[in-house]
């Protein structure tokens, strides 16, 4: 689906009773948010699974503290719709330990700041008990988290962490960037038997996008080229794809005819992809809201150095995040996130230069 | 006891294939759900199997083995408070053995009494002489009714002793010789053997019998690990991702 998701200030109202029955062939495709797509995903995991629960901080009466899962406590009741205490350690670990006891717990915390609390659960269980148990017990568990900066929420609540999980083995880290992945990206995590997390970024929560009814799920392993190109790969992931996805439509005003490759999953990350495009556009210039140094973008070129060296005509370049706590002033929060024009003048430096 | 041994030398007989070693038995078949190295972390995680317990197995406990120095980490507070408001059927079982490694109780705690902690949660809780066999079973007893019974969560207080050093690096230098012999007075395996053939629970032959049972099982035991043998180092990688929620499959 190459449908950019387009923000949108207006949340849409509908869906509450959205169908989750297979839609009939050739309906038209559907207009909705992501966080009406995500709180779809959650819905119809609900309805499908009994083992299924959502539990977190502000997840029921309040309705989510993005508003993801509103409506869903009337819908499903206190035992499916978990409001937990302001103890992320404690919940997630709950999340861990349900999820080997024969549930299937979808864990949401709030943003993926706060999971710092929790990262000892995350890592020491979650993504260990597997291995270390000799392959005795999977943990089946989803954790849900918003990510990133744009809605000056300053530093405490505007952080891209999903780099980070990416490093941590045993763990699957999923970055949907368009309303079909917020939509069917949940259901796939739950079908795998190992934790995986899920970072849902806080501005694309008001973009909107078509969903086409005749996709029924979407697998959880591969990136997706989202605009062919032949001059120049533009990789990224979250609510850089939108910006990636504008700048190649400036550059193709300029002659300059980019790809863009939306990454989908962190972990594992899906090399082949990415070599493939840049073999045949020969430049790529990586863009990650995430800070530079040790970060997602710096794995990625690695692998592209590694692996694809004699394919590229120019160097690797990268877009970043600004290695700073993320600033509340609007203007200085701009300033330290990739933006449209900072990913057009890299990849016209890198177009021009070869 | 094979498996824990072979598992103690890294054997891939071990109980965790020897990639746990003695911090990390695991063992699916009876639901023990593993060791956990870092302190508390095995508390949240035990509220979530008893959460998966009182919707799936209704009647099965949680039990959840932990130091007096667990106490001191965030997870025990954050656990306390979820098992207590969601009434789960859990009992906390905390061995306080008065030293978190060389840290004593009375310069880490400001309440040294910890079933006190789990009242402050509202949590029924006792404290026990640990080494008293008798009175733990019958205070494990009473834990287990409430539990059953619907009540929510216990937590017990066990008063013991750790006679040996926490680790072979440990010297000891933060207890005196003299404090490990008093306690030793207290050895409840010593105390259980008195009060069963005071009792006339046991005969001195039973008891011989037995102890040459255990010591044979033992020998067997090490002589089983000692043969075991090495996982092949092709399956470093294996189990780091899952391809079945295998303790499903398995059941």
């Amino acid at each position: 689906m190459n449908t950019p998701a387009k923000t949108s200030k207006g949340a849409t109202k509908r869906a509450a009773k959205a169908p989750l029955q297979k839609p009939a062939e050739n309906v038209v495709p559907e207009c909705m948010n992501y966080r009406e797509a995500c709180r779809q995903g959650i819905r119809e995991a609900l309805t499908n699974d009994s083992r299924t629960f959502v539990m977190g901080e502000d997840v029921g009466r309040y309705g989510g503290c993005y508003a993801v899962t509103k409506g869903l406590l009337e819908e499903f009741g206190p035992e499916r719709i978990i409001d937990t205490p302001l103890a992320e350690l404690g919940f997630t670990g709950a999340g861990v330990g349900a999820a080997l006891g024969g549930l299937r717990p979808i864990v949401e915390i709030m943003t993926c700041n706060f999971s710092l609390l929790a990262l000892d659960q995350i890592m020491n269980n979650a993504a260990t008990i597997a291995h270390m148990s000799g392959g005795q017990f999977a943990v089946p568990l989803v954790i849900r988290m918003a990510t990133g900066a744009g809605r000056q929420l300053a530093a405490q609540h505007s952080h891209s962490l999903e780099g980070w999980y990416a490093h941590i083995p045993g763990l699957k880290v999923l970055v949907p960037g368009t309303v079909e992945d917020a939509r069917h990206m949940l259901a796939a995590a739950l079908a795998d038997p190992n934790p995986v997390l899920i970072f849902e970024h806080i501005v694309l929560y008001n973009a909107e996008g078509d969903l086409d009814p005749s996709v029924q799920g979407v697998d959880i392993e591969h990136a997706k080229v989202r605009r062919a190109g032949t001059d120049v790969s533009l990789i990224t992931y979250g609510n850089s794809l939108p910006k990636c996805l504008a700048a190649a439509e400036e550059l193709a005003a300029l002659g300059i005819d980019a790809e863009v490759i939306d990454l989908r999953v962190l972990r594992p990350l899906d090399s082949a992809t990415l070599i493939e495009s840049v073999s045949r556009t020969r430049r790529c210039v990586i863009v990650d809201e995430g800070w530079r140094s040790g970060s997602i973008s710096a794995e990625i070129a690695a692998r592209l150095a590694e692996e694809a060296f004699f394919e590229l005509d120019a160097p690797i370049r990268r877009v970043c995040g600004r290695e700073v706590p993320v600033p509340f002033a609007m203007h200085m929060e701009e300033a330290s996130l990739p933006q449209v024009a900072d990913i057009v003048a890299s990849a016209r430096a890198l177009v021009q230069k070869a | 006891m094979n498996s824990i041994l072979a598992e103690m030398l890294g054997k891939q007989e071990g109980c965790s294939r020897g990639r746990g070693g003695s911090m990390h038995l695991f063992d699916a078949s009876t639901r023990f759900m593993g060791g956990n190295a870092i302190v508390g972390g095995g508390l949240p995680l035990a509220a979530g199997l008893a959460m998966a317990d009182q919707r799936l197995r209704p009647g099965a406990i949680t039990a959840c083995f932990f130091g007096e120095g667990a106490v001191g980490e965030g997870a025990f507070h954050e656990t306390m408070n979820l098992a207590e408001i969601w009434k789960l059927p859990m009992l906390f079982v905390c061995e306080n053995n008065l030293y978190a490694m060389g840290v004593p109780l009375d310069i880490s705690e400001a309440e040294t009494d910890i079933y006190r902690k789990a009242q402050a949660y509202r949590m029924p809780a006792e404290q026990v002489d640990g080494m008293d066999p008798i009175k733990m079973e019958a205070a494990a007893r009473r834990a287990v009714e409430h539990i059953r019974s619907g009540g929510g969560p216990f937590f017990l207080e066990c008063r013991t002793y750790r006679f040996r050093a926490h680790s072979m690096f440990d010297a000891q230098v933060y207890r005196t010789r003299d404090e490990i012999a008093e306690w030793k007075q207290h050895d409840p395996i010593e105390r259980l053997r008195t009060w069963m053939v005071d009792n006339h629970q046991i005969t001195a032959t039973e008891l011989e019998n037995m102890e040459a049972e255990i010591g044979a099982e033992i020998d067997a035991a090490v002589a089983f690990a000692e043969a075991g043998t090495l996982e092949s180092v092709d399956d470093l990688e294996r189990f780091v991702l899952m391809d079945s929620v295998v303790q499903e499959t398995a059941a």
